[in-house]
């Protein structure tokens, strides 16, 4: 019982982990873009239109997996696949705004495109976190709505953290891609924490 | 003689206050970026940036000599041509009223003006209200600075001159004030290019923006007269002029900046080499850039 308990808290820590990163992530988008693009209604249209796409495919794909052998492990592994596709995001990012920036002139259409390329995986697995998140922590159909509720009230106000965090404090003492890594590193801890707690949980059950 | 001078001036700034506020609103929208208002009172017309805390004039202009430059600041600007007096090309960032390449244009007629505004509608609002004229010799480009600068970068174009006039007062476009930016402007400097930044004076962001500059040019004119809250910085790719050849210029363009109601003679004492901002800051960059969060602090 109290192991169950623990486990859930980790569950829904995680989940506020994922909400907090992508609201982060997403308000550095704004600055990532606008040494190319500017800092126009158009560029934030571009950036919201794209993690608004990447997550709704996110939760398809999340709420897909979540119907085979979930567990706490392949849960584990969202957040170290997170984590592997924002690392090109910090070390490539330049690079492929530089690209698209030569080749498209119009800068909503080449904002829309660098976004699509530079966030699109990371906020789609990032996605797949909350309905899978639900599938764990359900035990019953009659209370699905509410571990739904809660999970979304726990992961949104991640988000909420995060965008307040990320634009008030963050960026008043570092650097964009000193966030940006401290949040890769927190991803590839929270998946092994998931990991290793599932190891944990397969093993008390033998 | 000067002290008087600098008097009128201040005079000036502190009576147009109040003239504003009783203003009539002839003119009013909101654009893409702000609430937008041309105000008229007497035989004055401003271009308003209209904010909740108090409304921002970008541009004046005197119904009676609408060539005469109203502002301290946009005057301050003018100073940039003590440092290269025959700019051939010329890139402004900032439209407003279009005062300053409405004057450039008038005293280098053959001379090619690049004038970069984001925001369509005080296109069409200077050129309806400001007499601003879309010459062929002066040219508009609706679009973000830091895009038209990279692109202009890419295709290797120069100018002799550059003024960047972006900062409306209430936000700062923070892409607009780092290390890259400035980095990537001076890139389109001429041989004998000068780059002319209408600034802030007050505030933590004073240090951390004089830094800013200092980093990709070693020594510049830090340009602030008194109690105007603006600063001036005036670079260049070469070694800026001495005290005495910028003296000689001054006297030079006497006469024909008469017109527009701009003294340089007044300009020389406050044009200051020295490093008078802390030192020991950091400079803003594309990946640390709270300019506007600086500026509140």
């Amino acid at each position: 019982m109290q192991k169950m308990l623990s486990i859930k808290l980790l569950i829904v820590t995680l989940a506020f982990i994922s909400g907090f990163i992508i609201m982060g992530v997403e308000l550095l988008g704004g600055r990532i873009l606008s040494p190319y693009f500017g800092s126009s209604i158009y560029v934030w249209g571009s950036i919201i239109t794209v993690f608004m796409m990447s997550l709704s495919v996110g939760y398809l794909i999340g709420g897909k997996l979540s119907l085979y052998h979930a567990n706490l492990s392949r849960y584990g592994l969202f957040f170290i696949f997170a984590a592997i596709t924002l690392a090109p995001t910090i070390l490539f990012g330049n690079d492929i705004l530089d690209t698209v920036f030569v080749h498209f002139e119009d800068p909503r259409y080449g904002s829309l495109l660098a976004s699509a390329l530079i966030f699109f995986l990371p906020t789609a697995i990032l996605g797949m976190i909350s309905p899978y998140s639900v599938r764990l922590l359900i035990e019953t159909a009659q209370h699905s709505g509410h571990v739904a509720g809660r999970l979304y009230f726990v992961s949104t106000l991640g988000s909420a953290t995060g965008t307040l965090a990320t634009s008030f404090y963050l960026v008043l003492y570092f650097e964009v891609n000193q966030i940006l890594t401290t949040m890769l590193a927190v991803l590839l801890v929270a998946g092994s924490c998931a990991i290793m707690a599932n190891k944990y949980v397969e093993s008390e059950s033998e | 003689m000067l002290n008087q001078k600098a008097n009128r001036f201040l005079t000036l700034l502190f009576v147009m206050t109040p003239i504003i506020a009783s203003a009539e609103v002839i003119h009013e929208e909101k654009s893409l970026y702000r609430n937008i208002e041309v105000k008229e009172s007497g035989n004055r017309r401003c271009l308003v940036f209209a904010v909740k805390k108090g409304d921002r004039n970008q541009t004046c202009m005197d119904l009676r000599d609408p060539r005469k430059v109203v502002f301290p600041y946009a005057r301050m600007t003018f100073a940039g041509l003590l440092a290269n007096p025959n700019p051939e090309s010329i890139l402004v960032i900032g439209l407003g009223g279009g005062t300053i390449p409405t004057a450039l244009s008038e005293l280098y007629p053959n001379t090619t003006i690049d004038v970069v505004e984001i925001d369509r509608a005080v296109v069409a609002v200077a050129k309806k209200y400001f007499n601003y004229v879309d010459s062929g010799q002066s040219n508009v480009h609706v679009v973000d600075a830091r895009v038209f600068i990279k692109r202009a970068g890419i295709r290797a174009i120069q100018y002799d001159l550059i003024i960047l006039d972006a900062f409306t007062g209430d936000y700062i476009p923070e892409h607009l004030m780092t290390v890259e930016f400035v980095a990537e402007t001076a890139s389109l400097l001429s041989e004998r290019g000068v780059l002319v930044a209408n600034t802030f004076s007050t505030s933590a962001l004073y240090d951390h923006e004089s830094v800013t500059y200092n980093t990709v040019f070693p020594e510049f004119i830090n340009f602030k007269m008194p109690n105007t809250g603006n600063r001036v910085i005036i670079a260049s790719r070469n070694e800026l002029p001495t005290p005495k050849i910028m003296h000689e210029r001054a006297q030079q363009l006497e006469a024909q900046l008469s017109n527009y109601g701009v003294d340089m003679r007044i300009f020389l004492p406050f044009l200051k080499r020295d490093r008078d901002w802390h030192e020991d800051v950091r400079p803003l960059t594309d990946q640390f850039s709270p300019a506007n969060l600086l500026r509140g602090s």
